[in-house]
């Protein structure tokens, strides 16, 4: 049991209403995406998933409520979390970072490794002298190493140049063959390439649910996201 | 020449007393976001603990009793953090600024408890015979005391620095001083940390508590106030949440302390200021700062 259902989920951070009754379905072994403008409360969104946001509402993973429920013990549980600004341990090395997040019995270092082999060459260095594109590796890294039921990944190629997308999009496609996950991507060809839902929001609200094959459509990405299409 | 060896020198083993107050102080606000205002408290605990084994339970003093009052209070200072940690701390979670006047508050009743208990007076500590004689380093004749909590807070810093570099419980202090949430955000409970912090850091102020009782010829509750003061300005100046950081900065206040009292009669606390106040106009998150809260 790996779902994830979120309803009427509200958060107020210093004062303001950011999430403003927020409903959705994640089902079973499938990609769902989650977009929406910038600013209209996606990563508000995961961090109340992840019990980081005091969240208030229903939240249930696999059946279970989480909503108020430690964010360590969430984890636990099997969700995996890949933050928006990637949020690895600059003064500690690669290998430690890895080793931090490593909670299984036997974590899957090979899978990591031969998903990012240039992570294998820098174990000793820090990892706040690595390029943003390398950290973001150690940040994914991150949540592979264990088998989780669920994967909540937040803009994995924000900011990253073209090869490296390429490459990261390619790790996420691997691992979205067989697991559960909630992305948030505005890179609209690789939602395309993965997902199997989409998400949108907008202003502290879910405004659509429904397949990836509405992106096609030029006038639906324009109203919903503001950005054209053909976008990358 | 020999007199500027031995101002260093005194200079070097009150940095150590100052490093033992101000690496707990460092690691839990670093970790924590918790100014501990009872970590005075720690440091007296400490030294009464250590006093009661020196005098009571063992009456002659050797260098093993004074090992035996060192570690006894280091752990009853120890599990005393442990206990205000769990009973208080944890309660007001993320709450800094209530977390702190709590300590305050822990600090005073220790210290009137201790008051009522023992009365106000200073006991002097005993200590083996040969913490009275001095050794000669060229023509300098420096009091071998020095060297004691040289040593100790020598082997503290390398216990703590082990501690922290290999070890679990060490690899997720360290990341948590960096960033709590997400540590906890890959499903480690990073309360066994701020525990562990509480321990080692109330252990380290109880071993300072009984050295300093010797340091300043004795033991009275009112004693761990002004230390507390000097091991935040020693955390201050080397950086919140950096061991190594509170050992250079401990140095340098100590030694500067020494020499300006010396050599411009009694002014060394002015200049300790001084130096904080350079630092804070300087560099704010001090000498190796690794906190961004
Ligand atoms: N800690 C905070 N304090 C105040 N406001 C916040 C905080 N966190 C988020 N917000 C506000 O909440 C709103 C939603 O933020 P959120 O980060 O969830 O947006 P987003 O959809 O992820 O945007 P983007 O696409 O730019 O990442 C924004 O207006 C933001 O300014
Ligand atoms: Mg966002």
């Amino acid at each position: 049991m790996s779902s994830l259902e979120v309803k009427d989920l509200h958060v107020t951070i210093n004062g303001s209403h950011i999430l403003q009754g927020v409903n959705f379905f994640v089902p079973e072994n499938k990609v769902t995406a989650l977009l929406g403008r910038n600013g209209v409360g996606k990563s508000t969104t995961l961090k109340a998933i992840m019990g980081l946001n005091p969240g208030t509402g229903s939240i249930k993973f696999g059946g279970t409520e989480i909503v108020a429920m430690p964010t360590h013990k969430i984890v636990q549980m099997g969700m995996g979390y890949v933050p928006e600004d990637r949020e690895i341990f600059a003064s500690l090395t690669v290998k430690e970072n890895l080793s931090l997040a490593a909670r299984d019995a036997e974590p899957n270092y090979d899978l990591v490794y031969s998903l990012f082999p240039e992570l294998l060459t820098r174990t000793s260095q820090r990892a706040g002298t690595l390029s943003g594109g390398q950290q973001q590796m150690v940040a994914i890294a991150r949540a592979l190493l264990n088998q989780n039921k669920i994967l909540v990944v937040d803009e994995p190629t924000k900011g990253l140049a073209p090869k490296l997308v390429t490459e990261v999009a390619n790790a996420l496609a691997h691992v979205a063959d067989h697991s559960t996950m909630l992305i948030v991507e505005q890179n609209l060809a690789l939602v395309k390439a993965i997902a199997q839902n989409i998400i949108v929001m907008d202003q502290g609200k879910v405004v659509f649910e429904g397949g990836p094959e509405n992106l096609q459509d030029e006038t639906f990405v324009k109203s919903m996201l503001g950005v054209s299409g053909g976008h990358k | 020449m020999s007199t500027f060896l031995l101002i260093l020198l005194t200079g070097v083993g009150l940095g150590a007393l100052y490093f033992l107050v101000a690496s707990g102080l460092s690691l839990i606000y670093g970790l924590m976001g918790v100014l501990n205002f009872a970590h005075g408290a720690f440091l007296t605990i400490g030294a009464f603990t250590g006093l009661w084994i020196s005098t009571k339970v063992f009456p002659n003093p050797t260098t093993w009793t004074f090992i035996a009052a060192m570690i006894a209070g280091g752990i009853a200072a120890g599990l005393f953090a442990l206990l205000m940690e769990q009973l208080v701390i944890n309660r007001l979670y993320n709450r800094h600024i209530d977390q702190a006047l709590v300590t305050v508050g822990v600090g005073l009743v220790v210290t009137a408890l201790l008051a009522g208990w023992f009365g106000s007076d200073a006991r002097l500590f005993p200590t083996p015979l040969w913490f009275m004689k001095a050794v000669t380093i060229g023509e300098a004749i420096i009091p071998i005391d020095r060297f004691v909590y040289i040593g100790v807070a020598t082997i503290l810093l390398i216990a703590m620095l082990s501690i922290l570099r290999f070890t679990r419980i060490g690899l997720i202090i360290r990341a948590g001083v960096e960033n709590r949430s997400m540590v906890s955000a890959l499903g480690i409970n990073v309360r066994l940390a701020f525990s562990t912090v509480f321990f080692i850091g109330g252990f380290a102020a109880g071993v300072g508590g009984v050295l300093i009782s010797v340091f300043s010829y004795g033991v009275s509750p009112q004693m761990g106030g002004s230390w507390l003061i000097y091991g935040f300005i020693v955390v201050v100046v080397g950086g919140m949440g950096s061991i190594t950081g509170s050992a250079i900065a401990a140095m340098l206040i100590g030694v500067t302390n020494q020499f300006a009292n010396y050599y411009l009669t009694g002014l060394g606390d002015f200049v300790v200021v001084i130096i904080l106040a350079a630092v804070l106009l300087t560099k704010p998150s001090g000498l190796l700062g690794k906190v961004n809260h």
